[in-house]
């Protein structure tokens, strides 16, 4: 057994005992903490599977954005918890735990005795990479390939969105999300809220920039920015926008539009929708990134603020 | 014993933690966590299946990298769709729990809606 299987079974190891400790604990915030420790870690799974690009956007969105959610949601529901102390019968939890054990069973076998050859598609994106002339199989694939499936996923966001906005109160109806943060000026999130931003606005479009040649992309770039942003809101620097601004309407929709546009182009200038010329692919997909950047941070971070809460002169 | 047969059995065991903590857990924050942990699960048998594709100099199969990518992105959408329901069913004062037998109580909505 070479060192660095012996690394993956601790690694492995160490992410289940997390799994366990999310589902058994007692208490709701202790869960959201083992499952935000969890999500970093499976990001350090995907980078032993060769999946770089994943492991971005695994700790950045499941890690990095889903634990903020979590824990905002843990927190507010602190005082629900002592309430609701009902377990579920002792026959539901062990027909659970056999159901559950099935499956799992199921699924390490199939893991287990799975063909000699296993199928793939990387020639075949290798083999194209001339159509887009990006070096990056993965956005190859997201952005070109199968286009349809990254533009049909803006639109799931802006249906998230609209989802989550509807669910403000009357009064609120069109207001700002989330509660008003107050910070005192010498705290420590201030100092943050003022000194990360810069610095993280550079990475996060970095990442994106890179994304093109090497892991990296729109995705992790943009959860990177819409943290940035979610900062500066926590530390009270900023408020967030009354969700009836046109303009915020406008970059939430930025992304799937031009995806649109361009694809509709493809259909009337070329061969079918979302076909990109190979001459002009590579600018075409950079702009449609650069919309979706901007979509995606305003989209995730908006989507953590959760419902409006307030009228907007509150 | 590689890394594929490793994580592919541990993906296999977060599925199944995470179903028996969607139907044992009477709390929605509780069972949209086992949810998350069961579709962390799916993401990477995924990643697994793509690691045994690794040709052409690419170490795993891009098409379900990018599939992957989507999906988590699509699962932190639902997850944030799923707290807000919640977060509004704690304002209006709503059973924070899915068990048998809670009584609704009358608790006033702060927001007057």
């Amino acid at each position: 057994m070479s060192i660095a299987t012996v690394f993956e079974i601790v690694l492995a190891a160490v992410v289940l005992i997390l799994g366990i400790w999310t589902i058994a604990v007692r208490e709701t915030y202790s869960a959201t903490v083992g499952f935000i420790a969890y999500g970093l870690l499976v990001a350090l799974i995907w980078v032993r599977l060769d999946a770089v690009d994943v492991a971005l956007t695994e700790a950045a969105i499941s890690g990095g954005l889903g634990g903020v959610l979590l824990l905002g949601a843990a927190a507010r529901l602190q005082d629900a918890e002592l309430t609701a102390t009902e377990a579920p019968s002792k026959v539901t939890r062990v027909s659970a735990a056999l159901l559950s054990s099935l499956t799992a069973a199921a699924l390490a076998s199939a893991v287990l005795f799975l063909p000699d050859s296993p199928p793939t598609l990387a020639p075949t994106v290798a083999g194209h990479a001339w159509a887009t002339s990006l070096a990056n199989p993965v956005t190859n694939v997201l952005m070109a390939f199968r286009a349809m499936d990254t533009m049909l996923e803006k639109v799931v966001l802006l249906l998230a969105i609209i989802g989550v906005w509807s669910l403000a109160p009357d009064d609120a109806w069109g207001g700002r999300p989330g509660l008003r943060h107050q910070a005192d000026p010498n705290d420590i999130l201030v100092f943050l809220a003022r000194l990360l931003p810069p610095v993280g606005i550079v990475a996060g479009i970095y990442i994106f920039w890179t994304g093109a040649n090497h892991p990296g992309g729109a995705f992790q770039g943009g959860a990177i920015l819409a943290s940035m942003w979610l900062l500066t809101v926590m530390a009270g620097l900023t408020d967030t926008p009354p969700v009836s601004r046109r303009w915020l309407r406008f970059v939430l929709i930025a992304g799937p539009g031009l995806f649109l546009i361009v694809g509709l182009g493809g259909l009337w200038f070329g061969a079918a929708f979302l076909a990109y010329p190979p001459a002009l692919a590579k600018p075409l997909i950079l702009g449609i990134e650069v919309a979706m950047i901007l979509t995606i941070a305003a989209t995730l971070g908006l989507l953590l603020t959760g419902a409006p809460e307030r009228s907007e002169g509150q | 014993m590689n890394a594929v047969t490793v994580f592919g059995i541990f993906a296999a065991v977060a599925v199944g933690l995470g179903l028996y903590g969607l139907i044992t857990n009477p709390e929605p924050l509780r069972k949209i966590i086992g949810f998350n942990l069961l579709g962390s699960g799916v993401f990477l048998l995924f990643g697994v299946v793509g690691r045994r594709g690794a040709a052409a100099g690419i170490g795993n199969d891009p098409v379900p990298q990018a599939l992957v990518i989507t999906g988590v992105v699509v699962a932190f959408s639902a997850t944030a769709l799923a707290i807000a329901l919640l977060m509004r069913l704690h304002q209006k004062g709503g059973p924070t729990t899915l068990g048998n037998g809670s009584p609704p109580s009358a608790r006033s909505d702060p927001l007057g809606s």
